[in-house]
């Protein structure tokens, strides 16, 4: 196995809102691996969004990192000061944001908008050397060299995304997190980024967390995935054994109602809603949902367990290494 | 067969750039499309964005009126229709929109909407009737009514809000719903439940239903047959089992291609059909839009329109390279679609 | 299933607590500016209110007592050249500025809710025609217009007429600045909604897009009273107002005509310039915390 690049122990997110505390992420571990693609799949409102935004430390009040570790390289980003971690920002650890592409400044032209970022790191560097490093990132992202200098709204959809790719490696970082990177974009467009961010990958030698909704897309694009599910993680493993054989109930279900093309079939859903995060069911957050959930899930969390190299997995029915 | 609604090769062309310029965006163009009278069907318009599945579903409603070509309600001309013909259209084809949020006006409850349109169409004599209407329509999309009414769009999820609507549009017991991607804005774990409501529509309701999407896999699990759009154009249209399995036209064969696969095992490696430019000029030339970005492109392709052709009993694919096949007619088409 | 679904509800809200009363005062809580603004406008009322209880606003009149005196226990805004009690003059005129103020801010906004909704949503000529109108009349400078009115109708000044003056030029920016947000509501899905459920064009604007304009017709509101005040003050500090009312602006002509300023009197010149400035700043901080409400807000999500 390579080397551990990132380390999330324990990570602990709440928002304080005038109706409570809501629990966005509840401690969460995992681990980030030299060159790998990290999957971290979960619905709208499962703290996925929330954890990409902790680990660049972007949270804003009224959201506070309660707790945890994020160590990066051995150096723990959540007790860095102010400036050492905008300096991390970017050049170590970048994040593209959700529906990043509708929100490039469009009185700028790109080249102005990339070159904002490398002149925010490094002063010193000359115009000269920031075209050439601009002309080199258009060239990873499969961009013509006449696009630096066109606005974003001259721009397709998955042209404009791929410029925010391009942002987001302009400083070379160790680790990529890419949030929603192709929810507005057609199929062939979506093909095309995850092709570039690939490659983009492969060039950097950087470790990517995709984090996403969909498992038919991180079935074709990530080696490893973490399902998350109301604020906890519920199984992390590598995509192909996840895929043949899930372990956790959630796991199954979102593979199990995935439409598929082989031939026609009954729609399955997951039945119920998710979870609030404000106030959540009592010991297994999935319980009210679970088709097999049984006493002592209503009552006891269950505690993450590394049921076979690799593969963790929440879940009361797993304990002991039973089906 | 009788046609319910008819689209007869309906064009729609906008003025884009300002007030001078006589510049035109041609949305839609020369479009075909029946919905039968006698069984109830779901026809799946699939297309990027931009393609004008948006543009052919207003017109459809009545939203907008078309440039060229006529729309049709069970004969009589849209914009020919009198009041009452109207009314009775208006109650028979009604919509599902995208956004699950944008829908409600957030100044009200989500019971608003349910109200105004039992109200509206004179649906229920009296309060308790028309309670009764709205909580047997919300039990119908698998809602609980004691969870859903009462409530302000912002305290209900995104599946919850879109079920809603389905309820809504069930209310009105049309004939017609015309569906402009009721999923795509929602979680993916969510979606088989608000699609499995609308097929139960189509099946024990007798509800038609016009599916409009980008996602070819929903497509073809929902719907019977399907007309594949390109930038304004019908590229390719029949049975959806035909249509996705053997995929005729070069558009339809890269849409196919791209879509992800829910199986690590069978990773995409770099196949045939790569894209060539990946954005596209606003096409004002003569030839078949689809041309630059075409793996089979022809010098003829770039010089005039290709038109559909029939390739099997009920399907036709716009593309030269089926020019051997007989130029598929109007109601040829129209059978295609149904 | 599994186990009951039950708890699977929601139960982060319930319906009790977003009932319009309970959204409100939530939100006062969160916004200290409209509260505090509100107070200060309150205070004036409550002047005027308790004022009129406890001083005989009959001497608010010239000739009730002796002229020029300094404040004393028993004229504690002491009087003016005219003889007249200042502290009852201020208790009367405050809510004679206050409602040229209201009036005029009413009749403006009406007119322009009126007109502007009808453009925006209407379009075609209906739209051309009221933009043009109002666009046209919009660059000719108020005051001088007002003071060509003013001086014409003079004598028969009174705060009634004069909120009517102001009125007449007050409704074209609501009118234009309705139009705008009206144009982008127009295009909200729910407006489509609407028209599927079988709304015609005018049940569409009453029902659907007026409560979403609430906030900004608020905020519309304070800002066309603090105008049309202004321009009553304006008018009225030139002489152009109603002669024998004790408004803000008038007891500031007076002032002025009497040269109470070089006749060191600031017990005459100093509480209407107290009061008006205590009366923009409660509607300046309306306004203020009213901006928040007017801007549309992100969506929440959890």
């Amino acid at each position: 196995m390579n080397a551990e690049v990132l380390q999330v122990r324990n990570l602990r997110v709440r928002y304080y809102t005038t109706r409570g505390a809501v629990k966005a992420v509840e401690g969460v571990t995992f681990s980030l691996y030299q060159g790998e693609k990290l999957g971290l799949v979960g619905e709208s409102g499962s703290g996925k969004s929330t954890i990409a935004l902790a680990l660049m430390r972007m949270i804003k009040a009224p959201g506070r990192i309660e707790g945890g570790q994020v160590l990066l390289g051995g150096m723990d980003l959540l007790k860095l000061s102010e400036e050492q971690m905008r300096l991390a920002r970017l050049a170590r650890i970048a994040l593209i944001p959700q529906g990043a592409m509708n929100s490039l400044n469009p009185v700028m032209r790109v080249k102005h908008q990339i070159a904002d970022a490398i002149f925010a790191h490094d002063g010193s560097i000359s115009g000269r050397d920031a075209d050439l490093r601009i002309a080199e990132l258009m060239d990873w992202v499969g961009l013509r060299k006449e696009v630096p200098n066109m606005y974003p709204h001259e721009l397709s959809g998955g042209m404009k995304q791929r410029v925010c790719i391009a942002m987001g490696i302009c400083l070379k970082p160790q680790v990529v997190l890419a949030d929603e990177p192709t929810s507005a974009l057609d199929v062939v467009v979506q093909r095309q980024v995850m092709d570039t961010l690939e490659s983009v990958q492969a060039q950097l030698g950087a470790a990517v967390i995709l984090v996403g909704h969909d498992m038919g897309v991180m079935a074709q694009f990530v080696d490893r995935i973490a399902v998350m599910y109301a604020g906890t993680l519920m199984e992390v493993g590598p995509i192909e054994q996840v895929f043949e054989e899930p372990l956790h109930p959630y796991t199954q279900l979102l593979i199990a109602t995935l439409p598929s093309l082989e031939a026609k079939s009954a729609f399955r859903g997951i039945p119920g809603i998710p979870a609030s995060l404000l106030d959540p069911p009592t010991g297994c957050t999935f319980h009210p949902r679970c088709p097999r959930a049984e006493g002592i899930c209503r009552t006891d969390v269950p505690a993450s367990r590394e049921l076979r190299p690799g593969r963790w997995v929440a879940c009361h029915l797993q304990n002991g290494g039973r089906k | 067969m009788t046609a319910l609604l008819e689209a007869r090769g309906v064009s729609k062309t906008f003025n884009a750039g300002g007030f001078f310029s006589k510049k035109q965006l041609v949305a839609l163009d020369n479009a075909s499309l029946v919905i039968d009278a006698d069984r109830p069907s779901i026809t799946a318009i699939a297309g990027e964005s931009g393609s004008g599945k948006t543009t052919l579903a207003r017109l459809i409603l009545g939203i907008i009126q078309p440039s060229a070509g006529q729309m049709l309600y069970k004969g009589k001309e849209l914009d020919k229709m009198d009041g009452a013909e109207r009314r009775s259209f208006r109650r028979e084809v009604q919509a599902i929109f995208q956004d699950p949020f944008e829908v409600y006006n957030p100044f009200y409850k989500v019971d608003h909407t349910l109200v105004l349109s039992v109200e509206k169409f004179g649906l229920a004599k009296s309060r308790a009737e028309a309670r009764d209407l709205i909580e047997n329509a919300l039990r119908t999309v698998g809602l609980r009514p004691e969870e859903t009414l009462g409530r302000y769009p912002h305290q209900l999820s995104g599946g919850q809000r879109q079920r809603v609507m389905v309820a809504r549009a069930f209310l009105l017991k049309p004939r017609v719903i015309v569906a402009d991607e009721p999923v795509s804005m929602v979680d993916a774990s969510l979606r088989a439940t608000i699609l499995e409501s609308l097929l139960k529509l189509n099946q024990e309701l007798g509800v038609s239903l016009v599916y409009i999407t980008h996602d070819l896999t929903t497509a073809y699990q929902l719907s019977g047959s399907i007309l594949m759009l390109y930038q304004g154009s019908v590229v390719e249209v029949g049975d959806v089992e035909r249509v996705i399995k053997d995929p005729q036209h070069p558009y339809t064969r890269l849409l196919v291609g791209s879509i992800p696969l829910p199986n690590p095992k069978l990773r995409r490696s770099g196949d045939k059909l790569r894209v060539t430019l990946d954005e596209v000029s606003a096409n004002l030339s003569e030839g078949c839009r689809f041309a630059d970005r075409c793996p089979y492109v022809t010098a003829i392709c770039r010089e005039s329109s290709p038109r559909l052709y029939l390739t099997e009993p009920r399907r036709a694919t716009a593309c030269y390279l089926f020019k051997d096949s007989p130029t598929a007619t109007s109601e040829e088409v129209s059978r295609a679609s149904a | 299933m599994g186990i009951a679904s039950s708890a699977a509800r929601p139960r982060n809200s319930s319906a009790a607590d977003e009932s319009i009363l309970g959204r409100f005062l939530n939100y006062c809580r969160r916004n200290p500016q409209l509260v505090a603004g509100l107070g200060m406008i309150l205070a004036l009322v409550l002047f005027w209110l308790v004022g009129s209880l406890l001083v005989d606003t009959a001497s608010a009149r010239p000739l009730a007592a002796m002229p020029d005196q300094e404040p004393s226990w028993e004229y504690p805004l002491g009087t003016d050249t005219a003889g007249r009690n200042i502290l009852a003059a201020m208790i009367v005129g405050t809510p004679l500025t206050l409602k040229i103020g209201l009036i005029a801010a009413t009749i403006g906004l009406s007119i322009g809710i009126i007109l502007g909704f009808t453009a925006g949503y209407f379009g075609g000529r209906v739209d051309t025609i009221i933009r043009g109108v109002a666009d046209s009349i919009l660059p000719i400078p108020a005051l001088a217009v007002l003071v060509v009115i003013a001086s014409v109708i003079k004598q028969a000044l009174t705060s009634e007429i004069m909120a009517l003056i102001v009125a007449s030029l007050a409704w074209m920016w609501p009118t234009r600045t309705i139009r705008s947000q009206v144009l982008t509501m127009r295009e909200r899905a729910y407006v489509e909604v609407a028209r599927l459920c079988g709304l015609s064009g005018p049940e569409i604007v009453v029902r659907e897009l007026v409560p979403n304009l609430l906030p900004y017709l608020a905020a519309s509101f304070v800002s066309a009273t603090g105008s049309a005040i202004l321009a009553a003050i304006g008018l009225e500090a030139l002489g152009l107002g109603p002669q024998n009312e004790p408004t803000m602006g008038m007891t500031i002509f007076w002032a002025n005509y009497y040269g109470a300023i070089i006749r060191g009197m600031w017990w005459w010149w100093g509480p209407p310039i107290v009061i008006i400035v205590f009366l923009f700043v409660g509607l300046f901080l309306i306004s203020a915390g009213l901006d928040e409400v007017a801007n549309p807000r992100l969506r929440r999500s959890v």
